[in-house]
């Protein structure tokens, strides 16, 4: 039973501080900080779902993202849906969507797969830019009225945070329930050595298909969110190849396969993505540092940061999971 | 007593190479029925067909009464036939418990995690590798690595295994306990069918022999009618007078 592990109130510890520190205050700087650092951590906690538990690098993985931003938005403002709804209604659309593509490329292995989701990301910018409805290349903008349903802007720019952290520890709670289940055992047993597996009973076709699409959903109920709070989105921003890549950076940094490594990742990263790209002398070079630190990690610490974490206190790994 | 597997007419080819040609065979329920060939005979080939890895391009495989020629590998599993792999195929990152709780889980009973557990655990035991569950399989040496793989085959609670060369690359000890384990498994109720290349061994274990070169099935019989046939003599013995070393050692 997942309430019986003691991560699982971690998380909500954790859910629970990133709501009580910028309510404190009214700190509205500090809630913009963590609202990007929320949604590191739930690009990274899914992705960990394909690359950490089943061995697949997903290169395209904003594109859940992107499109639940689309799609919810467009629902949310344009048809006029309870955002809650659209969020959810986003969030499967993009899961059928991704049980779709994954039925067609899991077939593929390695860098073929890897090869494959960039393809996938590059043809849904392409087919989204030229999309009459979502207005095309120049995206979608709200107008004020569109927070009205919320109260008013202000207080939609603080639901809208609450909603991220939630869909922050869900992503966690989700990445931990597969961890400790008999599905999530399937998906290690692909990672390790798929031909085992299958001859060991694991349907892998069906597994894969299905950690796809559910590695899918809480990034786009979180771009529907995220972009609803920005009021605007546009095909690159919404498809930005180069934070598909940062992703696969901060789960390596953090540390594959453990939700904490996911999380602490992206987390980190974001902070310390935040401070170059504002920091006057090191600005242009923020994809140099997460490239050197890439190397490192890969080259010192295979692990990442929770990998070395349980090296030093391998008592840990039964806590932080 | 009833046949639990039975090969009709089995081939495969690859591109020009005729791997395993018009194979037939049936093995009885209970028995461990051996399988010798010279390298590249077509052993693990027909391994792979039996199990699905494989699709035949001819014949039919039945299994306890059921038809499951083309039937992919994980379905096979369920239906109660595993098998273990000559180049081992261990998790490597999971531990020993782990390893052998995937065998329980999707295998025959499909169990659940908690069960799969409990059961893996008794698996394990029971190969010898118990007080090691929490191991990762990696750091197993090769013996270790073969039970690992005996293991979770066993702990698919299967009613055929498949067992690839087992012994290949154990130490004389290490045999001796394999030996012992497969002779286990059989008392157990489960029916065996087995490559080995350790002839002392597998004449030792099998009931019958069945003697595959190049593709095709040059004999089969009990181990010291196939011993003495002269083809197989010829074509993977070498030369006559081993036979009487073999019968000697014996």
């Amino acid at each position: 039973m997942i309430l019986k592990r003691p991560f699982f109130w971690i998380i909500l510890v954790i859910a629970a501080l990133f709501i009580y520190a910028p309510l404190h205050g009214n700190n509205v700087s500090l809630r913009e900080d963590l609202i990007l650092v929320a949604i590191a951590v739930i690009l990274t906690s899914n992705l960990n779902l394909m690359i950490g538990y089943t061995g697949y690098v997903n290169f395209g993985h904003i594109v859940f993202y992107g499109l639940g931003g689309y799609i919810g938005l467009y629902l949310a403002t344009v048809r006029g849906w309870n955002l809650l709804v659209a969020a959810v209604v986003a969030g499967l659309a993009v899961s059928l969507c991704a049980l779709l593509f994954g039925l067609a490329i899991l077939r593929l292995r390695g860098a073929y797969f890897a090869l494959a989701t960039i393809g996938i990301l590059q043809a849904v910018q392409a087919f989204v830019s030229n999309f009459d409805l979502w207005g095309r290349s120049t995206g979608m903008y709200l107008s004020f009225d569109a927070y009205q349903p919320l109260g008013g802007a202000m207080r939609a720019l603080w639901i809208t945070y609450y909603l991220i952290v939630a869909v922050m520890a869900l992503s966690m709670i989700l990445s931990l329930a597969i961890k400790n289940s008999k599905f999530g055992l399937g998906l290690f047993a692909i990672r390790e050595d798929e031909d085992a597996a299958i001859v060991l009973g694991v349907n892998t076709t069906v597994y894969k298909a299905i950690v796809y699409s559910v590695s899918a959903f809480l990034p786009a109920v979180a771009g529907t969110f995220m972009f609803y709070k920005n009021g605007m989105i546009d095909p690159s921003i919404a498809f930005e190849f180069m934070m598909s890549l940062e992703g696969i950076v901060m789960l390596m940094l953090g540390g594959q396969g453990a939700v904490m490594g996911a999380a602490l990742g992206g987390g980190l990263y974001e902070k310390l993505r935040s401070y170059l790209l504002t920091s006057p002398t090191l600005s242009n070079f923020h994809l140099v540092i997460a490239g050197g630190l890439l190397l490192l990690v890969v080259l010192f610490a295979p692990g990442g940061l929770i990998g070395w974490f349980y090296r030093v206190l391998p008592r840990a790994r039964k806590v932080i999971e | 007593m009833n046949p639990i597997l039975e090969v009709r007419g089995v081939s495969k080819r690859f591109g020009g190479l005729l791997a395993v040609s018009d194979v037939s065979f049936s093995l009885a329920e209970g028995e461990i029925l051996g399988l010798i060939g010279p390298n590249g005979a077509g052993k693990t080939t027909l391994f792979n067909i039996v199990n699905g890895v494989y699709g035949a391009d001819q014949g039919t495989i039945t299994f306890a009464g059921k038809d499951i020629t083309g039937i992919s590998p994980d379905k096979v599993v369920h239906l109660g036939l595993a098998r273990t792999h000559q180049i081992v195929k261990p998790l490597n990152d999971l531990t020993l418990l782990d390893n052998v709780t995937v065998g329980a889980c999707f295998g025959r009973e499909y169990l659940d995690l908690k069960a799969a557990r409990a059961a893996a655990l008794e698996v394990l035991q029971q190969v010898g590798l118990g007080d090691r569950a929490s191991m990762m399989a990696r750091s197993l040496t090769i013996a270790g690595k073969k039970r690992l793989e005996v293991a979770r085959a066993l702990a698919a609670k299967p009613k055929l295994l498949l067992l690839d060369e087992v012994l290949a690359g154990l130490n004389p000890t290490e045999i001796a306990q394999m030996i012992e384990l497969i002779r286990k498994i059989r008392d157990g109720g489960i029916s065996v069918f087995m490559i080995e290349h350790l002839m002392q061994a597998i004449m030792s274990l099998s009931d019958r022999i069945v003697v595959l070169n190049l593709g095709r099935k040059l004999a089969e019989g009990r181990p010291d009618e196939v011993v003495h046939n002269a083809d197989v003599v010829e074509a993977y013995l070498g030369f006559p007078d081993i036979v009487d070393k073999l019968t000697r050692t014996d």
